[in-house]
């Protein structure tokens, strides 16, 4: 099944990447936040990921926290705060 | 309840007066309306959405605002893609027997599109173009809420 990651906004033109699958969820990564760490950790412009950058999540498309839990199946999207209306 | 997130203007006058004949109990209809300012030399500014949670995250806002209010009728329509100085951004109607629920539920909803509703806003500048910053006080208006 996978994981689906979605990226919006400015941190979708940093990173260069709208959306991805993951194969299977990495060892280790069982909440939102634990992801983001692991999306970081790739380095070079993935940084804008790094802990303290402002920087939302929503699992499933409700908006979640760094202790969401995510599992096999799920999509997890990450962008800025929100700006519309 | 209905909301539409779509790229295309619409018709104020046909969604006022839907909301006023929804029953014959309406005595208020409360709208607002979001315009593109033309500040800074604005060229154009860019709509971008989290297309499925846009809508959700919608219908969610105008159910807690049921929630809260008696409610009768409320439409919200978010404009997305590439929008000039001028044009309209969002619109928000609520239908209440009193103006009282219709003011605060409209606001209400507004508040939390602003704050909890992935949208995003590119400006388009002769400098160039940039995302537009989210602004504190548009989470602390929450406040009023009680969160």
């Amino acid at each position: 099944m996978g994981i689906k990651i979605l990226y919006f906004a400015s941190l979708r033109e940093t990173v260069g990447c709208a959306e991805e699958v993951l194969e299977s969820l990495p060892a280790g990564v069982a909440t939102a936040g634990a992801l983001r760490e692991w999306l970081c950790a790739r380095g070079g412009d993935w940084t804008a990921l790094r802990a303290g950058q402002a920087i939302r999540a929503a699992v499933n498309q409700n908006l979640a926290h760094a202790h969401t839990a995510i599992a096999e199946g799920d999509e997890v999207a990450f962008f800025p705060p929100v700006t519309g209306g | 309840m209905s909301v539409s997130v779509q790229h295309t203007d619409f018709d104020l006058d046909a969604e006022t007066a839907h909301l006023a004949s929804v029953s014959h109990n309406v005595g208020a209809v409360a709208t607002f309306l979001g315009y593109v300012r033309g500040d800074d030399a604005l060229a154009a500014m860019t709509l971008e959405h989290y297309p499925g949670m846009t809508e959700k995250s919608l219908a969610d806002i105008v159910s807690q605002a049921q929630a809260r209010w008696p409610l009768l009728a409320v439409r919200v329509i978010h404009r997305i893609g590439r929008l000039l100085p001028g044009e309209r951004i969002v619109f928000v109607g609520v239908a209440s027997r009193h103006r009282g629920a219709a003011f605060d539920a409209c606001e209400f909803i507004m508040d939390y599109l602003k704050t909890r509703a992935p949208f995003w806003k590119k400006e388009e500048t002769e400098q160039g173009a940039r995302w537009v910053d989210a602004r504190d006080s548009d989470e602390s208006a929450l406040e009023k809420w009680g969160k």
